[in-house]
């Protein structure tokens, strides 16, 4: 009983730095409507400061001076990222600004490794509270005894900020309708860079408090998001209580999952994720999203029409140059081409799900992870022959997508783009932990391609026919009936249904259709490489594409595939030097600040307007 | 004439608190029915009662002598229940006649197809429909560029589609200019004519109720306090009192 | 006290007022009467700069307005009440109220919540309720006052009447009246004519973005084919 108690204490001391974390997410996203990706680098930001600031600051004071001279430190890093890469795109189309917010993470990453290094570092001690108190015989460590008292302060003290003050308040209209704050005589500007800044304080707070339990890596911020994401799902979007509730649930159930279950602790966190969202789809203490809120920017899609004559010709011509290219190039450019269409296909279906229908997917790596872990899997351990294992791929990938969809259609908006995510770590965790069946981070290797594909050339043909055969299939799709209740459902959900249109089932069917092509992705991929580790699947893997599909434009349909092109592009030159991701980064924020509607929406923007070509009426 | 839309009792509470309490009425065959009373009276909650959005406490709604209490908007639809909405919700992304289409499309039950071209289906009959409101010459122009007027009369294509026998019309003519409520009520009213379709509308144009309506109901704090012809609600003296009142900003208006 | 210039206004592509002109003084109530369309709301939010104008000038008080943020001309004096209310619906009434406040100014009428509780009764027995819970007359009500937090010299009103009863219109009649009466300057927005008539001292007759009549009443009374021509009663 006493050891129970303890561990459940100790669950309590970790719940403290993901409360912090999660309420600044969740704070930010209710004021802005961004999801802030950066949020965990801020978190790192703040273990690696922290870090800093106690070695220079002496003592007691030193020490808790320096977690709070941290989150003043990273406030103002935030309150800096706000003015200078948000500021530019508020008016860009929703969630494009994630995409900038990537871009953060990656200067973010490549700044912390200039500055401290790739050794992991570990945490000071705080001053004082080195040893435990046993609390009916059991162990437990000072420094968490205080962290369980000091966290409901900080609870108290947001709730009271929140429903209590003027800035509050104002903060809590602005969630609902920004422009008419601001024809209210309110500096909306200001008050946004404030609550990012606050935000992101609260990230800081965390990752200095939970330093003397662990410590800063350059992995912190991947690792935290993935969990912070799960506690704003099962709290409920914008609610502090549900937030604190979830983050002690998660905590708990992690020390307990630790002791009695340490082979499925990651796995264990999204189990209840999924439990509590059937129970409640909008998690603890959330409340539906109200639809048809004001702010929305960004003019409507064009109408969409097949390629004409020209356009077809075009097209044909390009993927003939890509059919010649065996003939003279050499073995290193045909393995990029392969990457490109790899990665255009998985992008293109993004796409498909995201631009034509509306569900942005935060999670879709499960689906090419997983069509590309189904195929190896049967290789690896029954010795199917590639033709039949590759077929699995994108089979189970829509079996995956059918079991996902079931959960996350029932949503929308942030909430669905928060469970795709939750699930496909789920997906990514079972890859990592279930070691027997997986190989953990060993992956599985030696998954070759078929005798008569077995060289560059073929497995090159293999990969241009499927590639773009896909890529083709999910573009008619688009213009189909099918295709077009896909897009009936995004423009109008009510006048979909009031005409007849299962909206969610029309879209749940869209998601399996985007998953199937995903773990046809997937599957190539995996016989282009010859093994499959775990990062497929990771978070990294499902921004990657969402990245590529705003880079390229939402709102056009060859968005995801000039994306892609263009990202793999990019990152093929770039990797050769040291601080790429540096690099990457700020390019990726230029384009975003630059081409505001994607790069394809922009370059034909600015192709109509060179053409004074007729806006009004197509054909 | 025989009765489309009959409605029994139906009741509606939100925790403890009565939106529409008890209303009971009737819509026969060509009639066009208006709904009229002040805001928040319950005539939204009642609209989705009837279409399905909302689930009704208590009470009945038979559609052509069959039950479809709590059903399903889009199962409604498909007996041949019409809707337009009082903010349109036609689709910016299409163009005018790729919105009828979809109608069609639904209605054809080819939702699921991934063979044809959507842009090709159905565009004759589509055609004819926007014949119906005159909207032939726009066909082409995408969605997003219509005028207010024109997404209305839209609206009302689409909701013709599927050949309805009743159509629920909520405040068809919100935000209109007051020449363009006319000419949309009386292009309804043809309809109505030639078609056979019943019509059951809530509006806040006194001009347009008296002028277009068959009959005239009136809702009050969730109870219907009138159900006649014209001159009668407009004689009812507790019309007058709830909702009409004293008539100084009207006097014109009711005989313009 | 408000002159705008020979403004022009686009909504995307779309050109709403071409080269539009007027005036409001100090102390009178001006309609601004047009059909659906006409460009009245567009007027309206390019005097907040919630649309820019492209062309043209905006002064109030002597000060040129194009080009700020609409939370300056707010603090400039001029408060703003929406066609489509914009109530904050999960704040509470007092809260509601609290998000228009502003410091008092010396060329305006200063408001208090209890103030605005006497005009407002309706509001007075709902304090703690949510937007939400309220009728659509006792929204109208709501913006209304947390625009007058604001303290504004002149109130612009932008379709006070649409899609509210008519005894709730008339209640909104006297309302405007009592606030004349108070010092403040008004500009409405209206599709109804009678409701201006019972209001305003001046109307101001726009058509497809552009001025077509300025004047009183009775010089409108004057030219029944000016109503007959843009109003369509």
């Amino acid at each position: 009983m006493a050891f129970f108690l303890a561990q459940f204490l100790t669950g309590l001391a970790n719940a403290a730095a993901l409360f912090l974390v999660a309420s600044g997410l969740s704070l930010i996203f209710g004021v802005t409507r961004i999801v802030n990706f950066a949020h965990g680098s801020f978190y790192m930001l703040g273990a690696f400061i922290g870090i800093t600031l106690m070695d220079i600051l002496p003592g007691h004071v030193g020490f808790w001076g320096a977690i709070l001279l941290t989150g003043l430190a990273v406030g103002v890093i935030g309150a800096l990222t706000e003015m200078i890469v948000l500021r530019p795109i508020y008016r860009a189309p929703e969630l494009f600004q994630l995409v900038a917010t990537f871009g953060v993470i990656l200067v973010i990453q490549d700044l912390a490794l200039m500055i401290w290094g790739a050794e992991d570092k570990l945490g000071p001690r705080a001053p004082g509270l080195r040893g435990v108190w046993r609390i009916f015989g059991e162990p437990v460590p000072k420094y968490d005894i205080v962290l369980i008292a000091i966290t409901p302060f900080i609870l108290f003290a947001l709730w009271y900020l929140i429903t209590k003050t003027r800035l509050g308040i104002l903060v809590r209209a602005a969630t609902q309708d920004r422009e008419m704050v601001g024809a209210l005589g309110v500096n909306q500007a200001w008050l946004f860079t404030g609550v990012f800044a606050l935000g992101s304080a609260l990230a800081g707070l965390g990752g200095a408090l939970q330093l003397p339990k662990g410590g800063a890596d350059l992995l912190m911020d991947f690792n935290i998001i993935g969990e912070v994401f799960v506690v704003v799902v099962i709290g409920g979007m914008g609610s502090l209580p549900g937030a604190f509730i979830a983050a002690v649930l998660i905590s708990v159930l992690n020390v307990f999952g630790v002791t009695y279950l340490p082979q499925s602790t990651l796995v264990l966190m999204y189990v209840v994720m999924a439990i509590v969202l059937i129970i409640r789809p909008w998690g603890i203490l959330g409340r539906e999203e109200a639809a048809g809120e004001h702010g929305q920017v960004g003019s409507p899609e064009r109408p969409i029409r097949p390629y004409g004559p020209k356009g077809i010709a075009l097209t044909s011509a390009f993927v003939l140059a890509l059919a010649l290219v065996p003939l003279f190039a050499e073995q290193f450019v045909l393995t990029l081409i392969v990457d490109m269409i790899v990665f255009a296909l998985f992008a293109a279906s993004l796409h498909f799900i995201l631009g034509t229908g509306g569900l942005v997917s935060f999670g879709h790596a499960a689906f090419f992870g997983g069509g590309a872990y189904a195929a190896a899997l049967l290789v690896f351990h029954t010795g199917t022959p590639m033709e039949l294992a590759f077929l699995f791929a994108p089979l189970a990938a829509g079996l995956l997508a059918l079991a996902i969809g079931w959960f996350c259609i029932r949503l929308s908006g942030v909430y669905f783009a928060m469970l795709t995510l939750a699930f496909s770590q789920l997906v990514w965790s079972l890859a990592f932990q279930w070691r027997d069946v997986t190989r953990g981070d060993d992956g599985l290797v030696n998954i070759w391609p078929a005798e008569w594909l077995n060289a560059p050339a073929p497995f090159y043909y293999f990969t241009l026919i499927l590639g773009t055969g896909g890529i083709i299939f999910l573009r008619h799709v688009i213009h189909s009936p099918f295709g077009y209740a896909l897009r009936a459902g995004r423009d109008s959900p009510r006048q979909a249904e009031a005409m007849g249109i299962d909206v969610k089932r029309v879209q749940y069917a869209a998601f399996c259709l985007a998953g199937i092509m995903a773990g046809l992705a997937g599957g190539i991929f995996v016989f282009s490489k010859g093994s499959v580790f775990p990062t497929v699947l990771e978070i990294g893997e499902s921004f990657d594409a969402l990245i590529v599909v705003f880079l390229g434009g939402v709102k056009t349909l060859a968005g995801g595939v000039v994306g892609a092109g263009f990202m793999t592009g990019v990152e093929d030159w770039l990797t050769r030097l040291e601080y790429w991701r540096l690099l990457l980064g700020l390019v990726i924020i230029s384009v975003v600040i630059l081409m505001p509607e994607g790069i394809v929406g922009t370059l034909s923007t600015l192709w109509r307007k060179i053409r004074h070509t007729d806006e009004e009426t197509i054909r | 004439m025989t009765e489309i839309l009959r409605v029994e009792n139906l009741k509606k509470s939100y925790d403890g608190f009565v939106a529409v309490g008890g209303v009971s009425f009737s819509v026969k065959q060509g009639e066009l029915k208006a709904l009229i009373g002040p805001n928040g009276a319950g005539k939204s909650t009642c609209f989705n009662m009837l279409m399905g959005q909302l689930k009704p406490t208590e009470g009945r709604v038979f559609f052509d002598g069959k039950d479809i209490t709590g059903h399903k908007p889009r199962d409604i639809w498909r007996k041949g229940v019409g809707r337009t909405f009082q903010i349109t919700g036609t689709y910016q992304s299409m163009t005018v006649i790729e919105n009828v289409q979809m109608a069609l499309m639904s209605h054809h039950r080819r939702i699921f197809t991934i063979g044809p071209r959507a842009w090709k289906l159905y565009r004759d009959e589509a055609m004819d429909l926007l014949g119906v409101v005159a909207m032939q010459d726009q066909a082409d122009r995408p969605c997003s560029v219509l005028a207010y007027g024109d997404l209305k009369r839209l609206e009302l294509a689409i909701a013709l589609c599927h050949k309805p026998r009743l159509l629920l019309m909520d405040e068809p003519t919100a935000g209109m200019a007051p020449s363009a409520r006319i000419e949309l009520m009386q292009l309804t009213a043809d309809i109505v004519r030639d078609q056979g379709v019943s019509v059951l509308f809530t509006e806040h144009d006194m001009d347009v109720v008296f002028a277009h309506s068959h009959h005239i109901m009136v809702l009050n704090r969730g109870e219907l306090i009138a159900d006649g012809n014209a001159t009668e609600v407009r004689n009812n003296p507790q019309v007058q009192e709830v909702y009409l009142g004293g008539g100084t900003l009207f006097k014109e208006e009711t005989h313009a | 006290m408000l002159s705008v210039e020979g403004i022009h206004s686009y909504y995307g592509k779309a050109h709403i007022l071409s080269d539009l002109s007027f005036e409001v003084r100090r102390g009178e109530v001006v309609a601004l009467l047009g059909r659906n369309g006409a460009g009245k709301s567009t007027t309206m939010k390019s005097v907040m700069q919630l649309v820019r104008p492209r062309k043209g000038g905006v002064t109030f008080q002597g000060r040129e307005l194009v080009g700020e943020p609409a939370f300056r001309v707010a603090k400039c004096g001029i408060g703003y009440v929406p066609e489509d209310r914009r109530i904050f619906t999960d704040l509470t009434v007092l809260e509601n109220l609290e998000v228009g406040r502003q410091p008092a100014r010396k060329d305006a009428p200063h408001w208090t919540t209890d103030q605005l509780f006497e005009i407002f009764p309706n509001l007075d027995e709902r304090r703690a309720n949510r937007g939400k819970h309220m009728s659509g007359g006792e929204q109208q009500m709501l913006t209304i006052a947390r625009t007058l937090m604001g303290n504004p010299a002149l109130l612009l009103l932008d379709e006070p009447s649409e899609g509210i009863a008519p005894v709730i219109v008339e209640q909104m009649a006297a309302t405007i009246l009592k606030l004349k009466a108070q010092g403040l300057t008004v500009m409405i927005s209206e599709q109804n004519l009678h409701f201006a008539r019972a209001v305003a001292d001046r109307a101001i007759i726009i058509e497809g973005g552009e001025k077509k009549f300025d004047g009183s009443f009775a010089e409108l009374e004057a030219h029944p084919e000016i109503r007959d021509a843009y109003l369509s009663v």
